[in-house]
């Protein structure tokens, strides 16, 4: 489209305009509602403009109690556990789903096939639907309120496996046998060859995986009764259950933005790896 | 450097047979091309001296060990292959150094090994460069590059210079056969390319649906092919045939002319003879009713058919030469170039 004609030109913008703002005015509303004090939350209208107090809402929500009144862990603590709950999950998927598509696409080993549809087949089983017998493993395993309970049970991933076998079916074999002629040992062709020459798809699963991670919330709530455990997208949740209150709104957005704050940040800073490995097709 | 030796070498895909008890020695130094139309099994071999293939039944040797359950890279072997199979993420440098990097060479020794390679192929200039800024004959020369300074005991090619166009591949062509001159390695080239055979190979191994067909230098295969499969297969133009029939030193032309052959037997026979040996001459034996008219400059291939037949026949002639369509063309065919092949086995009848 190179024709110069200013009225779709102005058509085309007042499109994106709009749809910025569909995006743009919840979190805008969030910020602002992080800007005043609790009162002003609860009187309408909704302010739309910041108010000036943002850094006594930031400091009592991050490093304080959080919610007055309740017995909640500090919102860096949440953070923290979030944090690690969701590096682990997108660690442990792309290290489980490598190595298995690995395995699959190139060890011959009987009933080869029968691994592939089976992990496939657990497509089906999400989270929520096994998650009873899942507990009941994880509580026996003792691991209830901690960071490897919180991971571990959603690290095996039949998405990420089927993704990473599709990739590796796009590196031509010759790759393999000149390996092979090179004296590359299988795992050394994995760590030399096939992990470098995914790196751009580990990196946009890698993205993708972080925010599934992130936004956990029915397992973390399940598992973790600890307040010292809970993560942050479970408790924003709670702030707004919090019992015989209304609720402070001030905190529970500046929570919200603080929880926003890794996920941007993490795509971000693999925006151009996850571009070229959702497009890239040139191996 | 070393010799190879193929004994009774089998191959089976579930089952299937695609390559039939193949047999050959190759001497050390000696540039080997396997020759042979798509399928016919010439990649497959190629890939079970490699050991990239398992070997069904049969053995192989490289120098005086048996290979057949060696790894790849346990064999001494570097291989060439058709799409190069560099390694897209590393360097030419890293490519090249990748192989003796496992075997834990030491890094000046790597460091040695790839400049003198750099220098022999001149690509000392792109030696930092990943593969996917080279042009397609720079990453040829990597590919071999990464052969050489394996310092191995076999050369292996598999069609290297397939995906290069026209005129690269004719100079590639030379620099691969000086390269293999200079460094003295046995090497096993495999092409359908019978151009490439002809001028590359020491000695060529015609395959042809998993049989080795001829095994010999390529003027034994030019002058004395052993089928008719080789016959049609080396050369260009290809070898024009006819069955007919032998008898008392004659065969017959459909165009009730006889030629004479310096077989004596008699039977039911096909043939052969090269659109350049023909020699025109007014009162020839072999009428060709001309049809179309190919100038190649320094000679002109003339199509047609044999007169009063339908069977298609080509002619070199020397020169320029343009008839209208139709015309009767009259040649000769010498007696000691004339190839005769038994009509049911298609082998070649001896003189």
């Amino acid at each position: 489209m190179v024709e110069n004609r200013p009225i779709l030109n102005v058509v085309t913008h007042l499109v994106l305009i709009l749809g910025i703002a569909m995006v743009a005015l919840p979190i805008w509303i969030t910020f602002v509602a992080a800007t005043h004090d609790e009162a002003r939350m609860l009187q309408a209208p909704l302010p739309l403009l910041p108010g000036g107090y943002f850094f006594e809402n930031f400091k009592q929500t991050f490093l304080g109690s959080g919610l007055s009144g309740s017995e909640t862990a500090p919102v860096w603590r949440m953070l923290l556990n979030s944090l690690f709950m969701a590096l682990m999950i997108a660690f442990g998927k792309i290290a489980i789903s490598l190595l298995s598509a690995f395995a699959i696409v190139y060890f011959k080993f009987p009933f080869r096939m029968g691994f592939f549809w089976m992990i496939f087949i657990t497509l089906m089983l999400p989270v929520e639907v096994r998650i009873l017998p899942t507990f009941e493993v994880v509580a026996d395993l003792g691991l209830l309120n901690s960071y490897w309970g919180l991971s571990i049970p959603l690290i095996a991933s039949a998405t990420a496996t089927f993704m990473f076998r599709q990739v590796f079916l796009t590196i031509p074999d010759e790759m393999l046998e000149s390996a092979r002629i090179d004296g590359a040992k299988p795992m050394r062709f994995f760590v030399d060859i096939l992990i470098p020459l995914s790196r751009t798809n580990i990196a946009a699963l890698f993205v993708i995986l972080f925010i599934y991670g992130w936004n956990q919330y029915l397992w973390p709530l399940l598992i973790t009764t600890d307040t010292d455990m809970t993560t942050i997208v479970m408790s924003i949740k709670q702030m707004l259950e919090a019992a015989e209150q209304s609720p402070q709104w001030n905190i529970i957005m500046m929570t919200a933005l603080l929880a926003m704050i890794p996920p941007v940040f993490v795509v971000i800073a693999m925006q151009k790896l996850f571009v070229q490995g959702l497009t890239e097709t040139d191996k | 450097m070393a010799k190879i030796k193929l004994k009774d070498l089998v191959k089976n895909y579930d089952k299937v047979e695609v390559l039939h008890h193949v047999e050959g020695e190759f001497q050390d130094g000696e540039f080997i091309v396997i020759v042979g139309p798509s399928g016919c099994g010439k990649s497959t071999l190629l890939r079970m001296v490699a050991g990239l293939e398992t070997v069904t039944s049969g053995e192989i040797f490289i120098g005086d060990k048996l290979v057949n359950d060696l790894e790849p890279a346990d064999r001494d072997i570097a291989m060439v292959f058709q799409n190069y199979a560099l390694y897209p993420h590393m360097t030419v440098r890293q490519n090249m150094a990748y192989g003796l990097k496992i075997r834990k060479i030491s890094a000046f020794e790597i460091d040695r090994r790839v400049n003198e390679a750099a220098d022999i192929l001149e690509i000392r200039d792109y030696l930092d460069r990943k593969p996917r800024q080279l042009s397609g004959g720079q990453r040829q020369r990597v590919a071999m590059g990464r052969a050489i300074v394996r310092d191995p005991q076999v050369f292996l090619f598999d069609e290297p210079l397939s995906n290069l166009d026209a005129k690269l591949r004719v100079q590639m062509r030379l620099e691969i056969k000086k390269l293999q001159r200079k460094l003295g390695v046995t090497s096993i080239y495999v092409t359908h390319d019978q151009v490439e055979a002809m001028t590359l190979g020491d000695r060529l191994m015609v395959l042809n649906g998993g049989y080795v067909e001829q095994f010999g230098t390529p003027i034994d295969l030019y002058d004395k092919p052993a089928s008719v499969f080789v016959a049609g297969f080396i050369g260009s133009p290809a070898m024009n045939f006819v069955p007919t029939e032998l008898k008392n030193g004659k065969v017959a032309l459909p165009g009730g002319t006889t030629i004479d052959v310096a077989s004596k037997g008699a039977g039911e026979v096909v043939l052969g003879i090269r659109p350049e040996h023909l020699v025109a001459n007014d009162k020839g034996a072999i009428e060709i009713e001309a049809e179309m008219f190919e100038q190649l400059g320094a000679n002109t291939l003339v199509h047609g058919h044999l007169k009063g037949t339908t069977h298609p026949f080509v002619a070199s002639v020397p020169g320029h030469v343009s008839n209208e369509s139709g015309t009767v063309m009259r040649f000769d065919a010498p007696k000691e170039q004339v190839h005769l092949f038994d009509k049911s086995t298609e082998k070649r009848l001896e003189d």
